[in-house]
């Protein structure tokens, strides 16, 4: 019986759904929507366009590291504030009573997540091309876009785990306490050779920096990491932030109190 | 539609501690089809945490919870049922009618969005945010969450705490039409008067622990003697000079009292009072239940019905 009404379900509907729902939840909430889109372009229109007229290799460079800034922080916010409020609210236990498939709602919110991305780098794009006269060849610019938008999936994990770990009215500060040092450190601001030498010490163990290199790389840009490193260093990081999360999700199950 | 007598529910021997809280002291429970049960306590008396034993939503520390003979987990069970849960709120910025549909999607056979709005007393509202919404708008959208998937069998909790006695009456009505449809209701309060209201059978819940089971008038009789009342010229001082007589108040032109036995009392009232009238012999409320048997303030719990 039970693959019978199983059957009845169409569950590419519910992972549809769950998806509109999320991105349509986010768009319609300013406090998310605005800063997530608007100040990747802004740090853009600011150190690209207005500092760097003419040169279009600065130009480019900003492109990727503020591309990886946006994409990062749209997933770190989505997923570590996202959560962290709906476990606040109860929605979470509601969406746990009902026979929800367990993983539609992360699903839902990645996909929110890449879709918010893929925004993000669009509007850059659209910013270097016309006011930056940035050029490169489509597919080039095609693996840049294809890499910025699947580092979502690392800090998505990671916002998952600040989720369950930080209460609803902290995790805003937890995510900006973390994620503006750790862009600035990881060469997402400013090229790294711009910065102190401590820095640009401490900058390959940060999971943020191997993001910005695999963008850069695509460009030729980058420095000499090779991209395999980067690549596992950051499935490494995904690996222990999902891990992070469930033993957080256990604790939280735990705590539920009635 | 399940077949009455059947087991929907069950707690067994269900212990749950929250370090060194004891929030359940070993409860068993059956709901079965049909029936609308009203588990009635103080508050922390232990509801919501039977109600989530029940849904699965947190393990017994000892002791099982079976939802038609399921682990409560099971998608298979939870598809048969629907739950009003105590929680604040759910995403503000999604209309009414978005909620409706992810909710609905979840179920192999969703109750149509018309009939949902219907029955929770939406319709007009579908296209409003949540967060645009009224306490008690927002508390109906909560109990159209739980009609979405059609269910068999509804779990509210608290359905009805922070509504004014207007709005209480209206999900009365809503919540007795869908147990008269078939659906078997449990539901928890600290309301008595919601207990008395809406269940065919009361279970009282009292430091995490069943105190007392049974139809709201059995739990009534639970507490012997009766009320009466009366227009008497006799004073105060010489009814509660009667034997068995306890209680006496007068209340307008009226006397009424409490007596271990009704017949005697009577007996003696009308011997001193020719001319009693309007006489009036009844069972203990279920508020003097409550009160003999948890032994809290029932007038706690009273004010915050008036409030």
């Amino acid at each position: 019986m039970s693959a019978e009404v199983a059957m009845k379900r169409n569950l590419g509907r519910i992972y549809a759904l769950q998806a509109k729902t999320e991105f349509l939840k986010v768009w319609r909430l300013p406090m998310y929507a605005i800063p997530t889109l608007a100040f990747p372009l802004m740090f853009y229109l600011l150190f690209a366009v207005a500092t760097n007229r003419g040169t279009g290799q600065a130009a480019t460079y900003l492109l990727a590291t503020y591309g990886a800034f946006g994409v990062m922080n749209a997933a770190l916010f989505g997923f570590g504030v996202g959560i962290a409020v709906e476990r606040g609210q109860g929605w979470m236990l509601f969406q746990r009573a009902t026979p929800m498939p367990p993983l539609a709602h992360l699903f839902g919110k990645l996909v929110m997540a890449t879709l918010f991305g893929a925004l993000i780098v669009l509007i850059l794009s659209a910013a270097a091309v016309t006011l930056a006269g940035v050029r490169m060849p489509v597919g080039t610019w095609l693996a840049l876009a294809g890499t910025l938008v699947s580092g979502a999936i690392p800090f998505a994990a990671f916002g998952l785990a600040v989720g369950y770990w930080a209460g609803p009215n902290s995790a805003p500060a937890v995510v900006n306490l973390i994620s503006m040092p750790v862009s600035l450190a990881s060469g997402l601001w400013f090229p790294l050779q711009m910065l102190p030498s401590v820095i640009r010490k401490v900058a390959p163990f940060l999971p943020p920096y191997h993001y910005g290199q695999l963008a850069l790389g695509r460009l030729g840009l980058g420095e000499d990491v090779p991209a395999l490193y980067s690549v596992a260093f950051l499935a490494a990081f995904t690996v222990l932030s999902l891990l992070l999360a469930w033993i957080g999700y256990r604790r939280d199950e735990g705590k539920t109190f009635g | 539609m399940k077949q009455r007598n059947e087991t929907i529910a069950e707690l067994r021997q269900a212990v749950k501690r929250y370090g060194p809280v004891t929030a359940l002291a070993g409860i068993d429970l059956t709901v079965k089809a049909g029936e609308v049960v009203a588990l009635l306590g103080p508050n922390g008396a232990g509801k919501t945490t039977a109600v989530q034993l029940l849904l699965g939503l947190i393990r017994p520390s000892s002791g099982s919870a079976r939802l038609f003979g399921l682990d409560p987990r099971e998608a298979e069970a939870r598809m048969q049922i629907g739950a009003m849960l105590q929680i604040s709120k759910v995403p503000e910025t999604l209309k009414v009618r978005e909620h409706l549909e992810l909710v609905s999607s979840y179920y192999p056979r969703p109750l149509p969005s018309r009939e949902v709005l219907a029955a929770a007393g939406l319709e007009g509202l579908e296209n409003r945010l949540f967060g645009k919404l009224s306490g008690g708008q927002r508390q109906r959208v909560l109990f159209a969450l739980a009609l979405c998937g059609d269910p068999d069998v509804l779990f509210l909790d608290e359905p009805t705490v922070g509504l004014d006695v207007e709005s209480r009456r209206g999900f009365w009505q809503q919540i007795c039409a869908r147990a008269e449809a078939g659906c078997t209701v449990f539901l928890t309060t600290h309301y008595l008067e919601e207990a008395d209201a809406l269940a065919d059978r009361i279970v009282l819940l009292d430091r995490g622990r069943i105190i007392a089971e049974g139809t709201p008038a059995e739990i009534k009789d639970r507490v012997s003697g009766k009320r009466v009342r009366c227009r008497t010229r006799l004073s105060l001082e010489e009814i509660t000079a009667l034997a068995g007589v306890r209680d006496v108040r007068r209340d307008g032109e009226e006397v009424e009292l409490l007596a271990a036995q009704a017949e005697p009392v009577v007996r003696e009232l009308l011997l001193r009072d020719a001319g009693l009238s309007g006489l009036d012999v009844r069972g203990a409320g279920l508020e003097e239940a409550f009160l003999a048997l948890t032994g809290t303030d029932a007038k706690n719990e009273r004010q915050e019905v008036a409030a």
